[in-house]
């Protein structure tokens, strides 16, 4: 039997429900897993007493016939989301020791349906970054090394979620994406991460960076974990105006492999320029992949694609600015001392939020300031409609579009630090997708030269997630990516 | 478009956010930066385009105007820094 820790979400559910092994011996490996993983950073809670309690419960439940679909299934949650009694720090300082009294929905669905919450997961500070590098307790290693042994950024902003799993220290994880902040690690770290459609999973119990744009998912090893994950973690809330009230489809079900017809989109604008040969290579590679299988590959045109990413750095701070209001050392988290009230206020904030952050507030609240308002923030709402538009022209042609994920593999740490804009390139295949609120899938699908992993895109019609995970699939049976990253870090514990 | 020291200043100020003489200069110059290059949007024609205020086309739910999870003053209080008397309390606002 291959090792506990190295198993799907959905061979370990056979198992469990086989009584091979039982939640709790399941947990225990991977809360071993955790300690000899500290190297990698990728905790910044681990709640070992608690994930046996909720083992122990999983393996009653299953006992008494009450098995959930994800029951005892241990999982990694990202640090972004709300854990009733356990600290929540968005990896940032000016959270200091807050621990919710409420549970998020995304999470409360989980430990419904019977999975076991390991720990919580760092990220980029409120989830505002693509290398991890931005949060307030160090960076995370990516699991995979490149050949000559250098260290890699994991991605981000969900990069603890995406180390962890691709470092098997947990059997799945939760993240959240909001320009391609569950796409981008996954491509990065050679994982399955998919991002559904705005409205399918509740924002409830989230911690806010940019409300018109946020979206829970799972990051997972296999196509099919993610559509079991997902199944549990969508559905209506009526705690989110935003949530959508329609019945959540079994996605498993929809794994039937058969794409024979399926419509895909190859958008020209996509294929910049300045991109790495071995970028656009995979990318036509996976294109040939689904024809064999019988799909129709379709050129179509997303025209205003370049204009994405500067619209998302003009909303998303704005929303940014307006969430991250609320951290004002009042009612949780640091507070710093003033001359009086605003000075309070200016001196928690300084000391409480990082570097981006603050640069991300900054351009916030000037795009929305008075005099400002119209050039930019009117402007880029106006443009994020043509981009919308731009997909659902499209989709009246096809049915999925395919695009690589990420501009590249996974770089070093410290190589885009002292660039922004040059961070924000990361995010170009993933951010129209994000405006538009469309479902997009991140399949591992081969090693660049430099031997790291790189990710292929499917993005959907609204709400299709079904289409998107089978296509998935396929793709990710075609590609057979089985390479496993060094275990390095079990040396260095 | 471009932002000098004292715009700087003003934003950070509306933004509740100390940003030391010092570091304005620095902080206007990457603020400038990324102004500079989000202004390709002026290429975009938008006469006649709608601004777009939600993503996914649906009516806002509306529920009844009820307290639903009333009643939590202590989980309410437990993570602020200072709390008194069932209060948040903050530095002295009235001489």
């Amino acid at each position: 039997m291959t090792k506990l820790i190295d198993m799907s979400i959905a061979t370990a559910l056979d198992h469990l429900e086989k009584g091979t092994f039982s939640s709790r011996e399941l947990t225990e490996c991977y809360l071993a897993a955790i300690e000899h993983g500290g190297s990698l950073n990728a905790f910044v809670t681990a709640t070992p007493e608690k994930a046996l309690e909720m083992a122990d419960a999983a393996d009653a439940a299953r006992k008494s016939g009450d098995a959930g679909p994800m029951c005892g299934i241990p999982l990694a949650i990202k640090d972004l989301f709300c854990t009733d009694g356990v600290k929540t720090t968005a990896s940032s300082r000016i959270l200091g020791e807050f621990e919710p009294a409420y549970e998020s929905t995304v999470t409360a669905n989980l430990w419904r349906d019977g999975a076991v919450l390991l720990g919580k997961t760092s990220l980029d500070e409120f989830a505002m970054g693509s290398s991890n590098e931005n949060s307030y307790f160090g960076p995370v290693e990516n699991p995979w090394r490149a050949a000559d042994g250098a260290s890699r950024v994991p991605g981000g902003s969900s990069g603890g979620s995406a180390a962890a799993v691709a470092a098997n220290l947990a059997a799945g994880a939760t993240g959240t994406d909001t320009g391609g902040s569950i796409r981008q690690p996954a491509s990065f770290s050679g994982i399955v991460g998919m991002k559904p459609t705005y409205g399918r999973c509740s924002r409830w119990g989230t911690i806010a960076f940019a409300s018109s744009l946020d979206q829970a998912g799972p990051l997972t090893k296999t196509v099919e974990d993610a559509a079991i994950m997902l199944g549990s973690m969508a559905g209506f809330d009526p705690m989110d105006s935003t949530s959508i009230d329609r019945p959540v489809p079994d996605y498993r079900a929809a794994l039937t492999g058969d794409v024979k017809g399926l419509k895909i989109g190859i958008p020209k604008e996509y294929r910049l320029d300045n991109a790495p040969a071995e970028i656009l290579n995979l990318w036509d590679q996976g294109a040939q992949w689904l024809a064999d299988a019988g799909a129709e590959l379709v050129d179509i045109s997303l025209p205003h694609t370049s204009y994405a990413l500067p619209t998302y750095y003009i909303v998303a701070p704005a929303e940014a600015s307006s969430n991250l209001a609320r951290y004002d050392g009042v009612r949780y988290g640091i507070r710093e001392a003033g001359d009086d009230l605003i000075d309070m206020y200016e001196n928690t904030r300084a000391a409480g939020f990082g570097a981006e952050v603050r640069r991300r507030i900054l351009i916030g609240t000037y795009v929305l300031s008075a005099g400002y308002y119209d050039a930019y923030y009117l402007k880029a709402q106006k443009v994020r409609t043509l981009i919308a538009q731009d997909f659902d022209s499209a989709f009246q042609d096809v049915d999925l579009v395919l695009t690589p994920t990420a501009p590249s593999d996974a770089f070093v740490a410290g190589a885009k630090s002292n660039d922004p804009i040059e961070m924000y390139l990361n995010d170009v295949f993933t951010v129209p997708a994000s405006l538009a609120g469309l479902p997009g899938i991140s399949v591992p699908s081969a090693l660049s030269d430099e031997g790291l992993p790189l990710g292929l895109q499917l993005i959907g019609r609204p709400f299709d997630e079904e289409t998107v995970l089978r296509a998935g699939q396929v793709l990710e049976s075609a590609a057979e990516f089985t390479h496993r990253p060094t275990e390095w870090w079990k040396e260095n514990a | 478009m471009s932002v000098d020291t004292k715009t700087v200043a003003r934003i950070a100020h509306l933004a509740r956010l100390k940003v030391p003489e010092e570091a304005l200069e620095p902080m206007a110059g990457e603020l400038n930066q990324i102004l500079d290059w989000v202004e390709q949007l002026e290429e975009v024609n938008t006469d006649n385009v709608a601004p777009m205020t939600s993503v996914v086309h649906a009516d806002l739910p509306r529920r009844e105007d009820k307290i639903t999870a009333g009643d939590q003053r202590d989980d309410v209080l437990k993570n602020a820094p200072d709390a008194q008397h069932g209060f948040f309390a903050v530095p002295k606002v009235i001489e």
